[in-house]
């Protein structure tokens, strides 16, 4: 089963996070999923790292406000993506600030700075510019592009995360990959998909 | 069905997720429709590319100091929570007392005590204020429940 539905209900979470050494074992349980989710929402492995290890200590601080009755790993996922999510509009605002009279577009900036390839198992030309491509997605399509590629989730583990419906996920990835395709055809000045 | 309905299984074809009954109509659309069947092999040479991409992973290293991090990062909340509250209750107590020494001071002039003590009742009537507003808002939000 894919580790990031392994769905164990919050009600296990909750008891077990009463103690350090469950804690500590739950974080060591769950900690590669939730750097590679964070990796595939910013892009580098430093900014991933950071935000996993802080998710895991909000999810800590916040676990009095979980639903016992629900699945523990969408509720950290929220967790995980608010952080995340937010750290890119900070990294946004910040180079559009420094670009300040720069006419350079901030979401490439972003892309070619914010998503290093070397977080690739192989690099090349192509894997590298497929991974400033996906840089260059507005959250949203970026998010299902990365839980469907990079994690490999059905359609409705997907649903399951982000809370809505199946359809609105086809529907994203449709738009997703169809903004991935404009962005590599633009990049190379014409169809390279 | 017209092609936008193709076009919302098109995604559900390339990624395995339809049943036979729907992979059947699929199949038989995109063979009859060339808008389709291009915008699909479109499709397909981008999942190949995506396919292709996987990432590396960190050194042993990082993982056997994650948990460590992540303990450090939960202690360091608790001593800034601490430390925050303590900071709070020292500032008013040390406030007050100031306070209560320049009242008794014989020293000091009537007019000065007034103006100071007009002052504090303007911050305590800003605070209930805005806490009012805060816990009026908070009854009221209709969405406050809704996991986002």
């Amino acid at each position: 089963m894919n580790a990031v539905c392994e769905n164990e209900l919050a009600l296990e979470w909750a008891a077990t996070v009463n103690s350090k050494e469950a804690f500590e074992a739950f974080v060591n349980r769950h900690m590669k999923q939730a750097y590679f989710v964070a990796l595939g929402l910013v892009g580098n492995h430093e900014d991933a790292l950071e935000l996993s290890q802080e998710a895991f200590a909000r999810a800590y601080q916040y676990r009095g406000t979980l639903n016992t009755q629900g699945k523990f790993f969408p509720w950290f996922y929220q967790i995980l993506r608010n952080l995340c999510f937010s750290h890119l509009r900070k990294r946004q605002h910040r180079q559009t600030e420094s670009l300040d009279g720069n006419p350079e577009n901030p979401i490439e900036v972003q892309a070619r700075e914010g998503f290093d390839p070397r977080v690739l198992a192989e690099q090349n030309e192509t894997t590298s510019r497929l991974w400033r491509a996906i840089g260059q997605l507005d959250e949203k399509h970026r998010e299902v592009i990365i839980l469907r590629h990079f994690q490999n989730l059905s359609y409705d583990q997907i649903a399951q995360l982000l809370f809505c419906n199946k359809g609105t996920i086809t529907s994203r990835l449709y738009y997703a990959r169809q903004r991935l395709k404009e962005i590599l055809d633009d990049e190379k000045g014409g169809p390279c998909v | 069905m017209t092609c936008r309905d193709y076009k919302d299984l098109m995604m559900a074809y390339l990624d395995d997720e339809v049943d036979d009954r729907q992979r059947k109509a699929f199949e038989g659309h995109v063979a009859a429709c060339r808008g389709c069947s291009e915008e699909l092999a479109q499709f397909q040479r981008l999942k190949t590319l995506t396919d292709r991409a996987v990432l590396a992973e960190p050194e042993d290293r990082i993982w056997q100091q994650y948990w460590g991090n992540v303990y450090n990062r939960i202690e360091r909340g608790l001593g800034w929570m601490i430390f925050s509250i303590a900071a709070i209750l020292l500032a008013v107590y040390g406030g007050f007392k100031a306070i209560e020494q320049i009242v008794e001071d014989p020293h000091v002039g009537l007019f000065l005590k007034v103006v100071l003590l007009a002052l504090i009742a303007g911050v305590a009537i800003l605070f209930v204020s805005v806490l009012r507003e805060r816990l009026f808002f908070w009854k009221r939000e209709r969405y406050k429940d809704v996991r986002r």
